[in-house]
């Protein structure tokens, strides 16, 4: 038994080794390496970092209308695939969740070739109607980052409160509707109440996801300059480390953004746990 | 939606048809980029800036395959390769940890479980990608970067796998069973490798799996990790040609059908255990 414990615990153990490693590391890492003890001078750096800071602002716009959407698409969808009239459900399904199952990088491959002008058959059926978009232009680029992001998460986040709702016992509303409320009424006072948890575990993945954004913005920014090297918060501490050789102030940059995203993640908890109540 | 009202016998024609304009919407635009990589991956490199992207052109699939496959002595087939090692030897291993610590913290009483429970949810929360930079100093000072084990160790810690075992094995694995283990002298090692896994089965399989596209799909990590081309996951190596393709068109055709053979894994392997990962997905979403 106690070895058993003890074979159990060592992998317990070791993630939570990992997870204060990285922190002391951060903590260590301003410090160590032969250096001299900086104290908060990397954090000082960093939060007035402008183009560090233009990023995380960034990433606050785009969290404020991309999350929204997405969440709002993956609740109808899941709506309608638990309710009695949409049709071919399996189909539908398969082609909402596809887009996840494609790996991210592809995924944005896969957009950067539809956002390129001359490949693009969407570029090209737009202009053959005299409109003409620049997907890639410097105030439209974000928007066509987060194009990428709903595409391939919409259906993953769909799941995860279809399943919730799947788990509700179906005969309440049964009983609701004979008792004359409305499909609308159904879904807008029992459905959505009670997969609430699930709704909100689905917003703060996406916040956390959006403010860790760097494989999508990476990708497209091999098609243009628009997207800065600190484009997104990560991609900022990525090539602090490795472009400018600096991995002192780049692991203060992702302490920062740590920080920031238990602050924004458990800020919205808080404020959805009160309004529950 | 008044029309709603009096339908409890079925919905009405309009809402019927606004739903299937909203599906069939929603389809087109998840399936149409899927749709292009399909034509685009039959085509070269001429056909792909000089034809429509949702139509063949000239058949060249085979072509591109086999350029594919021999581009740069094969660095292809050795990145797909790696992709098989990281993501199947990682899921493996991080779902044998993750099925042991979770049932270890639903079955076994001991001080300070639910705290350790609490710090390894809470490492759902600290964006991986965040951890990958304070992990690389780490790894490069015992010497693990640009090697297998600096992708493979970071790869074993799942979270969701844990919480995933735990409150699988709460429901599944009952007290009696385990009791009656231990007292026909099996050791707890024995029960747990013969019965409980048994038991936990489709929990298992679930986070085996969505470890494995974790790992399949992760890029930043062997990005900050690995430097030597050979090593490369299929990701970091499209990443590679992507960034290359600008200057050299030829490659462009290379980046699409290698796109598409690096997704092809995934897609079969989510559609052939869709019951298993939909039964444990449905185990996350009640409990959380």
């Amino acid at each position: 038994m106690v070895i058993f414990l003890v074979f159990q615990l060592i992998p317990v153990g070791y993630a939570i080794w990992q997870s204060l490693q990285a922190t002391t590391r951060s903590g260590l890492g301003i410090g160590a390496a032969g250096s001299r003890f900086a104290g908060l001078e990397n954090y000082a750096q960093a939060l007035q970092d402008q183009e560090f800071i233009a990023g995380v602002l960034r990433m606050l716009v785009f969290g404020v209308v991309q999350v929204p959407v997405m969440l709002f698409f993956a609740l109808v969808l899941a709506l309608l695939f638990d309710s009695s009239f949409a049709m071919f459900k399996k189909f539908f399904q398969f082609a909402a969740f596809l887009p996840y199952a494609l790996p991210g990088i592809v995924a944005s491959i896969l957009w950067s070739f539809l956002y390129l002008p001359g490949v693009s058959p969407i570029i090209a059926a737009l202009q053959a109607i005299n409109v003409k978009v620049d997907f890639l232009g410097p105030d439209v680029v974000l928007w066509s980052i987060a194009n990428i992001v709903t595409w391939q998460w919409t259906g993953y986040n769909m799941l995860i409160i279809f399943s919730a709702l799947q788990a509700l016992p179906h005969d309440i509303f049964e009983a609701a509707r004979i008792d004359g409320a409305s499909g609308w009424a159904v879904n807008t006072k029992i459905k959505i109440p009670l997969v609430l948890p699930a709704i909100i575990l689905t917003a703060v993945f996406s916040i956390i996801g959006t403010l860790q954004l760097f494989s999508e913005p990476t990708i497209v920014r091999t098609l243009t300059n628009n997207v800065t090297f600190k484009y997104t918060p990560n991609m900022a501490a990525y090539n602090i480390a490795f472009g400018a050789n600096n991995p002192n102030y780049a692991a203060a940059v992702a302490v920062t953004l740590a920080i920031f995203t238990f602050i924004l993640s458990f800020g919205f908890m808080k404020l959805t746990n009160r309004k529950e109540k | 939606m008044k029309t709603f009202s009096r339908s409890a016998t079925g919905p009405s024609l309009g809402s019927r048809t606004l739903t299937l304009v909203f599906l069939v919407a929603f389809t087109m635009y998840c399936l149409l980029p899927a749709t292009w990589l399909l034509f685009a991956s039959t085509k070269n490199t001429g056909d792909l800036y000089g034809s429509f992207g949702f139509w063949f052109s000239n058949f060249n699939l085979f072509e591109n395959l086999n350029r594919l496959a021999t581009y740069q002595g094969g660095i292809y087939l050795r990145w797909l390769l790696n992709s098989l090692i990281y993501a199947g030897l990682g899921g493996l291993l991080s779902t044998i940890i993750s099925a042991m610590a979770g049932f270890a913290l639903a079955k076994y009483q001991f001080a300070g479980r639910e705290l350790i429970f609490s710090i390894i949810l809470g490492g759902v929360l600290i964006p991986s990608a965040v951890l990958a930079l304070p992990l690389f100093l780490l790894l490069s000072q015992i010497g693990l970067t640009n090697n297998y084990l600096g992708v493979l160790l970071p790869s074993l810690v799942s979270p969701f796998g844990v919480y995933l075992s735990r409150v699988y094995a709460a429901g599944s694995v009952p007290d009696e069973l385990l009791e009656a283990a231990r007292v026909d002298g099996s050791s707890e090692l024995r029960t747990f490798f013969t019965m409980v896994t048994r038991l936990m089965g489709p929990a298992l399989v679930t986070a085996f799996l969505f470890q494995f596209v974790a790992i399949w799909n992760n890029f930043f990590l062997p990005l900050v990790v690995l430097s030597r081309n050979e090593l490369f996951p299929v990701t970091l190596g499209l990443y590679a040609w992507q960034g290359q393709s600008l200057g050299n068109p030829d490659i462009v055709s290379l980046v699409i059908t290698g796109s598409l053979v690096a997704s092809l894994p995934l897609i079969i392997l989510f559609f052939s255990l869709q019951s298993y990962w939909r039964a444990g997905a449905a185990t996350g979403a009640v409990k959380g």
